[in-house]
């Protein structure tokens, strides 16, 4: 993100040969150029030669999922991903979004990078959840009425159970391997604890120190991805501090670790984090990928599931991370591995994009679902809460609840040998 | 669906345009009209990015019905009109016209019908090539022609392109896997072109016809079963005049391969920045053979091969031991054109026809070319069937080196005519090529292809200015023309 001045020649690099089309969601959705990666590029174009952004222009940019399959399907190089949150940035400062947009937008940024704030909504949610309400405020669509975007947010609020806390060490389990830090992420803290709770124990038991800095806040990835670059950097720097005394950095939500691993060119023009971002962005591993690299040592119980493995878009678009969940996954004895149609696709989910653009997101998650449904697999793995709570309301929409786990959680029942049913029973 | 929008206001737009806009937008509703000025112009350009044109109206119709009836409503209005799939050519062919309407297919992407048994599929023009593919693997079952654009053109574009691939050599264009053609015509009438039936064949005139005949709508594909065995190897060869000499010798030997590709070092240079295909350090030029059919028969022509590809000087041979090794050693080839933008801000893809014995005498010449005009040029190709496809490179941010790379690009054409070649192997003439027509045709055989095209087309409204480098009026005699070019003052070149 170095300054604006590459722009003409990121743009130069798109040669416009369409080979990113058939991966982009919104291409699939609407077949048409302006919301493919191709298109949006022209406008890029468009709007560097002069063309002012316009509401028409926005709203195509705003369609973008920042799924970042079209970065994988460039045989060009084009870095997309640089690409959108510069225009996304643009977009924030130069074009006046009505009053119930921005309300919402402002919202959803006041809420959701701050785990303060989301703890306080975990009571009067899991209070709503507990007397049924839920159920009726669903019924009668009130919320959709008010404003689609709520709805949304409603719709996909996980279920929720206690929070456990996590101290701030634990230990290795046997002979140590590594000493590590793990990042526990804002919503996958408090609406999914369970999941950080698992990767602690999974890494302890893989013979790692696990350290969970106190100081970490939000990693700036939603920001970030929104064009609230400012935002973005300031949650940036916090991080980095928390992080940079760790020798290794393990994340568990896709979503965080590409953001993480993208420290280096967000703070690349700020001369006196640069390179404590550099220093950040190298150690930073999804767990999935360190796991694997430090290699299997604890044993692996059988664990006679079968599973749909769902590739999230900021593990494998950008971080490039497929073959190591895969892999550890078939590493459980019994355990069986489906692949889902269409993996490149994205589920919908996209990290606001669900609240921002329910509709789109619904249309995709119920693509995502059918493919999901198709597998006949009982537990649907993904390594991103999002994506997750995204297409588990999609199944369950179309009557064909599915249960849902984390990569970590998986093995964590295969490590503890926990056996099936700690997983399959619980059903959204 | 969403809703794109209601009709967008279209300020600017000409008192014809807006009319038939309206027109449109009440035959078609919803959102498959398009008049915002910044939409528009997404359209502007095809893979071929130097020719530009806004396009007055966009439609994105979903029916063969619609079609006709867009078809009718720009006969009524006389404006002319252009087909368009996934906008991959190579040759400006879907150039949209600035006083008429872009007809895009990509929402039209059913695919109606799979019959095994009689090994066929009925797709709408808008079905992404590689997706039939997908549809009939499970069956043993495949569609053969496979540009190298595969994962993104469209059947509809094939046809109107004759496209071909690496595997033409043995199972042809795209010509020789279409059954039968839906197809609106010039006057708005829908039709069915079929192959078999006495008469004349005007599902072969139709096909490659670049969309200047009318838009085809529906059409019957054969599927080829998936040979028992292949077998792929790569051989690198310090020069390309050694894998010359391979080619001819396995040409000479009798073996028909499923293909047989070459790529130049610069070319190999790009392949590995972009997709990081690791082919043999050091080399000037490696050779892809594909083998495919029965097992014994592919088992015995493939040592020949690697003999003859050792005899002729090859220092490595790698040999796919499975799928994803065949699958990495294609990479390279299939993403070589776009990875070109890799080691260049601009490129122009060349795509000309030699005999194939004249290979080494014509890169020889091409390399002369480079080194007097100092425009580099890398070379990939269908060697198999003397198919060149030369990347002639330029920064597109220096003062006339457009203009330099253009002419090195036409020598390099002008170099297979001299040798008894073409000007298009496979990307067709379109728009780019319409100027180097007279150079391999006379008048009186252009003359009488333009009679052809008046017969379907006597208005001159469907994708007119492509192909021929002067329009013809329908009517007019022979030899005699009027009126300026009609892309005169309205496409910028670069
Ligand atoms: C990177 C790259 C690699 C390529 N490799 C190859 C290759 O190996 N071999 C090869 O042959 N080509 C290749 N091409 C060229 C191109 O992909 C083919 O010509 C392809 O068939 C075009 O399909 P399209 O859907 O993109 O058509 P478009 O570009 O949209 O249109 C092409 C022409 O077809 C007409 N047309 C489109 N749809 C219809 C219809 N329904 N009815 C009538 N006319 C229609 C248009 O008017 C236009 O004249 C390549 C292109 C790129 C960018
Ligand atoms: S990031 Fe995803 S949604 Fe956005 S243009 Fe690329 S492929 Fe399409
Ligand atoms: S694949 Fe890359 S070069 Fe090709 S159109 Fe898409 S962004 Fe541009």
């Amino acid at each position: 993100m170095s300054g604006h001045d590459d722009l003409p020649k990121l743009l130069g690099d798109c040669v416009h040969c369409g080979f990113c089309l058939p991966t982009c969601p919104t291409y699939v959705l609407w077949g048409e150029e302006m919301d493919s990666p191709r298109g949006r590029i022209h406008l890029m174009q468009q709007h560097a030669e002069g063309a002012p952004m316009s509401a028409p222009m926005v709203k195509h940019f705003d369609a973008c999922l920042g799924c970042m399959a079209c970065v994988t399907a460039c045989p060009s190089g084009v870095q997309y991903d640089r690409l959108i949150e510069m225009t996304r940035a643009q977009v924030e400062d130069e074009h006046p979004r009505p009053l119930r947009d921005r309300a919402v937008r402002e919202a959803i940024f006041r809420l959701f990078p701050y785990r303060r704030r989301l703890r306080a909504l975990r009571g009067p949610l899991r209070a709503y959840q507990r007397t049924g309400l839920d159920r009726l405020v669903r019924r009668t669509g009130v919320l959709e009425r008010v404003s689609p975007s709520l709805a949304a947010m409603e719709r996909l609020a996980p279920p929720l159970g206690r929070a456990p806390r996590l101290p701030e060490r634990v230990a290795a389990r046997g002979e140590r391997r590594a000493t590590v830090a793990m990042l526990t992420g804002c919503v996958q803290g408090e609406f999914f604890p369970e999941v950080n709770a698992a990767t602690a124990r999974v890494l302890a038991l893989e013979g790692c120190d696990v350290l969970i800095p106190k100081g970490q806040g939000c990693c700036g990835a939603l920001s970030v991805h929104s064009g609230r670059a400012e935002e973005g950097r300031a949650f940036a720097r916090r991080t980095i501090e928390a992080f940079e005394s760790a020798d290794v950095v393990v994340v568990n939500a896709a979503g965080c670790g590409s953001a993480m691993k993208e420290y280096r060119t967000l703070l690349a023009d700020d001369p006196s984090w640069a390179r404590r971002a550099g220093a950040v962005s190298g150690k930073t591993r999804d767990l999935a990928e360190f796991l694997l690299e430090l290699g299997p040592r604890a044993a692996r119980r059988p664990l006679p599931v079968t599973v749909a493995y769902h590739d999230a878009c900021h593990l494998s678009h950008a971080q490039g991370v497929r073959a190591q969940p895969r892999a550890l996954l078939s590493g459980i004895p019994e355990l069986t591995v489906r692949e889902v149609a269409d993996p490149d696709i994205c589920c919908g989910s996209a990290g606001t994009y669900n609240v921002l653009n329910p509709g789109t997101a619904a249309e995709l998650g119920d693509r995502k679902a059918g493919n999901v449904a198709a597998t006949g697999a009982e537990l649907l793995v993904a390594a991103n809460p999002g994506c997750t709570m995204q297409i588990a309301t999609a199944l369950r929409r179309r009557g064909t609840p599915i249960a849902v786990a984390h990569t970590a959680e998986v093995l964590d029942a295969s490590l503890r040998g926990l056996g099936p049913d700690a997983l399959l029973g619980r059903a959204w | 669906m969403r809703m794109l929008s209601e009709l967008e206001d279209g300020e600017g737009m000409d008192s014809v345009l807006r009319t038939l806009a309206r027109d449109l937008d009440v035959l078609l509703g919803g959102d498959r009209v398009i008049t915002d000025p910044v939409r528009l112009r997404t359209y502007e350009c095809d893979g071929l990015t130097n020719h530009r044109a806004t396009p007055g109206i966009v439609v994105l119709p979903d029916s063969a019905e619609q079609v006709a009836g867009v078809v009718r409503e720009c006969v009524r209005a006389g404006v002319p009109y252009v087909a368009r799939g996934s906008g991959t050519g190579l040759s400006g062919g879907a150039l949209p016209r600035t006083d008429g309407v872009l007809i895009v297919t990509s929402r039209m992407r059913r695919i109606l019908e799979i019959d095994i048994p009689n090994q066929r599929a009925v797709v709408e023009p808008g079905v992404i090539n590689l997706d039939v593919t997908r549809a009939v693997r499970a069956d043993g079952y495949y569609f053969a022609p496979d540009p190298s654009s595969q994962q993104i053109c469209s059947v509809g574009g094939n046809v109107a392109e004759n496209s071909g691939g690496a595997h033409c050599l043995k199972y042809g264009f795209t010509a020789h896997h279409v059954l039968a053609c839906e197809v609106v015509t010039p006057d708005g009438e829908i039709v069915e072109l079929a192959a078999d039936g006495p008469g004349y064949d005007l599902l072969g005139v139709f096909v490659g016809a670049e969309g200047t005949l009318g838009i085809t709508t529906k059409i019957t594909v054969r599927l080829t079963r998936v040979p028992q065995t292949v077998q792929t190897l790569l051989a690198a060869f310090e020069s390309i005049e050694a894998g010359g000499r391979a080619v001819s010798a396995i040409i000479g030997a009798g073996v028909v391969p499923a293909a047989i590709e070459m790529m130049d070092a610069l070319s190999i240079e790009a392949a590995e920045a972009a997709v990081n295909c690791a082919y043999p350090p050091g080399a000037g030029a490696v050779l892809i053979v594909e083998l495919d059919g029965p097992e014994p028969e592919v088992a015995a022509q493939f040592a020949d091969v690697e003999r003859l590809c050792r005899d002729a000087g090859a220092f490595e041979i790698r040999i796919a031991a499975d799928d994803a090794e065949r699958a990495l050693i294609w990479k390279g080839r299939k993403s070589a054109f776009a990875a070109v933008g890799r080691i260049s801000p601009a490129y122009i893809v060349q795509d000309g026809v030699i005999p194939r014995t004249a290979l080494p005498q014509v890169l020889a010449r091409i390399d002369a070319l480079s080194a007097e005009s100092g425009v580099r040029v890398a070379n990939v190709f269908h060697a198999g069937d003397g198919n060149l496809h030369p990347l002639v490179l330029f920064d597109d941010a220096e003062p006339g080196a457009a203009e330099r790379a253009e002419e090195v690009s036409g020598a390099i054409l002008d170099l297979c005519i001299e040798h008894g070649g073409s000007i298009t192997g496979e990307h067709g003439v379109g728009v780019d090529k319409a100027r180097y027509m007279p150079r391999m045709f006379t008048e009186a055989d252009l003359d009488t292809m333009q009679m052809v095209r008046c017969g379907f087309d006597p208005g001159g409204l469907c994708n007119p200015g492509k192909v021929f480098p002067t329009p013809r009026l329908c009517g007019e005699v022979p030899g005699v023309r009027k009126g300026p070019h009609p892309f005169e003052g309205k496409a910028d070149l670069f």
